[in-house]
């Protein structure tokens, strides 16, 4: 006899996509970021296999743009964005913060469709010809010479940016007034941290790039010159108002990421966090200081000097509050009772991986070595390190950690470490090449290379097939989990949070009587036993 | 109270147009941008009722006016172009 | 090695409770169904909690919309600072006398609305309410009647950028970027207070249908907030667009 939860708790098509549940649209949300994270890696594989051969012989350089373009586009707007937040934001935040859901409820359902139309814009972009101005729009070429479907492009990214909008208002709102009794701020998860932290930068970045795009289109549609030198425009305006949420943007993609990275490594070493506090205003830390470092995409643009020095000298300030998560994590893990089950692989994976990708941003940070990169591989391999290395690896990490929660079923944990480990090797494979070819002068978005390159080319694709196939085994894993995995107890990690005291899957109100906290919801040591283990 | 508000509000108008029409040089953009200002924060105090709202709504509304005055560094490029000697920009 | 099928292998917390009371045990269904206002959505605790959150998220979203016009504002301050003689020169063309009106026009209607919110907060009959939404909606009208009125006279001055633009002064480009701005700017004003007349259709509705009381005013007061907001934005653009480099000849 089954319990009444979440997902047997109406049947049909109308309670899904008619739902107010969070969870339900969490879940809403994972089907619809998992078709686009999809979407978006066919785009990168045939970039990838083009780039197999120094000459440009499998696609023209038109189309190739348009691959590459529309992998970014994809990949930043429709699934990195959204992914985390979306999908473990959604579900967990509320029961996290001891409520039924989240604030606006209606509003979370609003936003998932919001993205969908917004996709839907995208996709039709994609499919009547494509768009070849990269997922950076940069005038004039977007709003004067390119051919293509710029402003169906630019009004799909416009849409989508209300759907983030929108779960940000809700995130914030919730967290500021749906706490528990006795949930003070320093007893929240690190989790609800980090998504506050993000939501901030969604609330006061995302509408920048909705006014830019929009002036975009209506550039190219009723040839209103703000951009375009020939009518008096400027394009590094383009670039400054681009980048002034486009930075703060990569902050939206990697803090949910820590976020769920100090809730495994807490989990998986049986210890609190080490730095409670310091963590918690990292985040906050990181999603500030990030709105002031815009302008080092510009150095090489023709943006002032003086400018220039500024922004490079934030750059490096804007390292710190990531250097002190990474260093707090590790301090939690020594000396913890360490667990190496998939979430953890996927967590020390992040930890390396997001290591390397912050310390190639300093070389970019750098104004003089960033002459010498700006626009070669060593940007890509420096941003894929972040984005897939740290942000993907997040995902999938709490994907599996809380997948016996969300779903009430057990995943297969063989699997899963392989799958972990092809990931880490696929991934390190494809992109530490790039770091060596962009060093040596390798420029990005060109299909065809000087032959000195192939070499390390041949080596990038190979990884990349390895990662793609690290990708598919956890859907395949996942989806048969679904149907016939072992069920779950309420909480099969043994780990501490609100969330872990109520059933596996939970019931759709979350908790029948508000839960009251006493202290930090994460306590694995009380506090007066944690002296010896310094 | 908000009928003086409203008066306040209407003279402030006035006084931009006004002000608009003596040549003050650099300084008319100061006044208008300062009467400006005063308009909006009485209408946000008073007719918003932030004067009277929790100190969360306060700080919410005075992020979004920090955070477009941020918006508003980017003319800071344009304006310390040749700022570095022996550099064009 | 611990794994995740048999939680009991892990060594678990040190003897601590856990964080709230066995849940399995109580059922749905036990949940007893307090009385509470009508419009309490069962989400929330309480109408307080309700009322609290529906006004911060309001707040939130109109931040979302300072920075949503604040980038065209940032486009303008850039191209001001390029061209100050030729923004001075374009500003020229635009009616001070329709922007003041306008002006006034929606200073009025922010009175009203806020006496709107107030009718509302005192419990007032609802014809009164419905009567100071109506104003409200009516001057917001007004203010896109003279705006339409204004957008007909550029376009017949050929001041409209585009194909069909042509300047006679001295400063060609740089006012063809600053009416690029203008119809953006005042464009994008607009848009917002034709939304505004909607919502406030809502909220005349629901008050004519006596949905609003001194325990509930919530919908009023956040599409007051809205509205203001949009007066907020006007306030600004009136100087910035018309009355920059003084009308000293006028």
């Amino acid at each position: 006899m089954e319990t009444v939860n979440y997902l047997n708790n109406g049947h049909g098509l109308k309670s899904w996509l008619l739902t107010k549940d969070h969870k339900r649209i969490a879940l809403l949300y994972l089907v619809s970021i998992t078709l686009f994270f999809v979407i978006g890696g066919f785009f990168a594989m045939l970039v990838r296999l083009e780039l197999l051969t120094p000459a440009g012989d499998l696609l023209t350089a038109e189309t190739y743009n348009k691959m590459f373009t529309m992998h970014g586009v994809v990949m930043v707007f429709f699934f990195l964005i959204p992914s985390i937040p979306a999908v473990l934001g959604n579900f967990l935040i509320p029961i996290m913060v001891g409520a039924k859901d989240l604030a606006f409820p209606r509003i979370n359902l609003l936003s998932w469709y919001i993205y969908v139309v917004g996709g839907i814009f995208t996709l039709v972009a994609a499919l009547s010809g494509g768009v070849d101005t990269g997922w950076t729009f940069y005038t004039p070429y977007s709003t004067a010479a390119a051919n293509g479907h710029v402003i169906t492009a630019a009004l799909g990214v416009f849409i989508t940016g209300f759907s983030s909008i929108l779960t940000g208002l809700n995130f914030i709102v919730t967290v500021h007034r749906m706490r528990a009794p006795g949930l003070t701020w320093f007893r929240l998860p690190l989790f609800v941290w980090s998504h506050y932290a993000t939501s901030l930068i969604m609330i006061l970045g995302t509408p920048v790039i909705a006014i830019t795009v929009l002036l975009v289109a209506a550039e190219r549609g009723l040839h209103l010159g703000i951009f375009d030198p020939a009518l008096g425009g400027d394009p590094v305006l383009f670039q400054h108002l681009f980048w002034f949420y486009s930075h703060p943007a990569v902050y939206i993609m990697i803090l949910p990421a820590m976020g769920v990275i100090s809730e495994i490594v807490q989990a998986f070493t049986r210890k609190n966090i080490f730095g409670y506090s310091f963590v918690a205003f990292s985040s906050l830390a990181i999603a500030i200081i990030g709105f002031l470092v815009w302008g080092h995409h510009i150095f090489v643009a023709g943006q002032s000097v003086y400018a220039g020095m500024v922004f490079s000298f934030l750059s490096f300030v804007v390292a710190i509050p990531s250097a002190i998560k990474v260093f707090n994590w590790t301090a939690t893990i020594y000396k913890g009772s360490v667990s190496f089950d998939s979430p953890m692989l996927y967590a020390f994976g992040f930890i390396g991986l997001f290591t390397i990708g912050g310390l190639t941003g300093l070389f970019l940070a750098a104004m003089g070595l960033d002459i010498h990169v700006h626009d070669t591989y060593f940007v890509v391999a420096h941003f894929h390190y972040i984005m897939v290395g740290g942000a993907i690896m997040g995902y999938l990490g709490g994907l599996h950690y809380w997948w016996p929660k969300i779903t009430g079923r057990l995943y297969p944990e063989g699997w899963a470490k392989f799958s972990a480990l092809m990931i880490f090797s696929g991934f390190n494979l494809t992109f530490f090449p790039q770091f060596i070819a962009g060093y040596l002068g390798m420029p990005r978005r060109y299909h065809a290379y000087p032959p000195e390159f192939q070499v390390l080319n041949v080596a990038s694709t190979l990884g990349a097939s390895i990662l793609a196939v690290g990708y598919v085994i956890p859907l395949v894993y996942f989806a048969y989990s679904m149907v016939a995995g072992e069920k779950s107890v309420n909480d099969p990690w043994g780990a501490r949070g609100l969330e872990w005291e109520i059933p596996s899957p939970p019931p759709t109100e979350n908790f029948t009587v508000s839960p009251v906290v006493t202290e930090g919801t994460h306590q694995y040591v009380h506090p007066s036993q944690e002296v010896g283990l310094a | 109270m908000y009928y003086a508000v409203f008066a306040a509000l209407i003279v402030g108008t006035i006084l931009t147009v006004l002000a608009a029409k003596v040549d003050m040089g650099v300084l008319n953009n100061v006044v208008m941008l300062l009467i400006a200002c005063t308009k909006a924060t009485l209408v946000i105090l008073f007719f918003m009722h932030v004067r009277w709202a929790s100190r969360l709504t306060w700080i919410v509304a005075m992020a979004g006016f920090f955070w477009l005055l941020l918006l508003f560094a980017v003319v800071g490029d344009y304006m310390s172009r040749g700022w570095v000697p022996g550099t064009l920009r | 090695m611990p794994d995740a099928h048999h939680g009991e292998h892990f060594p678990g917390p040190i003897h601590q409770p856990p964080l709230v009371a066995n849940l399995e045990a109580i059922q749905p269904h036990e949940f007893v169904h307090l009385p509470h206002h009508p419009k309490l959505q069962h989400h929330f605790d309480d109408m307080a909690q309700q009322i609290d959150a529906s006004t911060l998220g309001m707040w939130v979203f109109l931040v979302t919309e300072i920075m949503f016009f604040g980038g065209l504002f940032a486009a303008y301050l850039v191209y001001r600072h390029a061209s100050p003689e030729g923004f001075a020169e374009a500003s020229h063309h635009l009616n001070v006398t329709w922007g003041a009106v306008n002006t006034i026009v929606l200073i009025v209607s922010s009175l009203t609305m806020a006496l709107a919110v107030r009718s509302a907060q005192i419990s007032a009959p609802p014809k009164t309410q419905v009567a100071w939404i109506a104003a409200t909606m009516v001057l917001g009208a007004a203010f896109l009647g003279v705006k339409a009125i204004e957008y007909t006279d550029k376009f017949t001055h050929h001041l409209v950028p585009g194909p069909n633009f042509h300047w006679t002064g001295k400063h060609p480009q740089a006012a063809e970027i600053f009416y690029s701005l203008y119809f953006c700017m005042t464009g994008l004003h607009a848009t917002h207070m034709v939304i505004g007349l909607g919502i406030m259709t809502v909220i005349g509705i629901m008050a004519w249908r006596r949905q609003f009381d001194a325990d509930y005013y919530t919908p009023v007061e956040i599409a007051g907030l809205y509205w203001h907001f949009v007066d907020i934005v006007w306030i600004f653009l009136f100087p910035l667009l018309y009355l920059i480099g003084g009308h000293f000849t006028e």
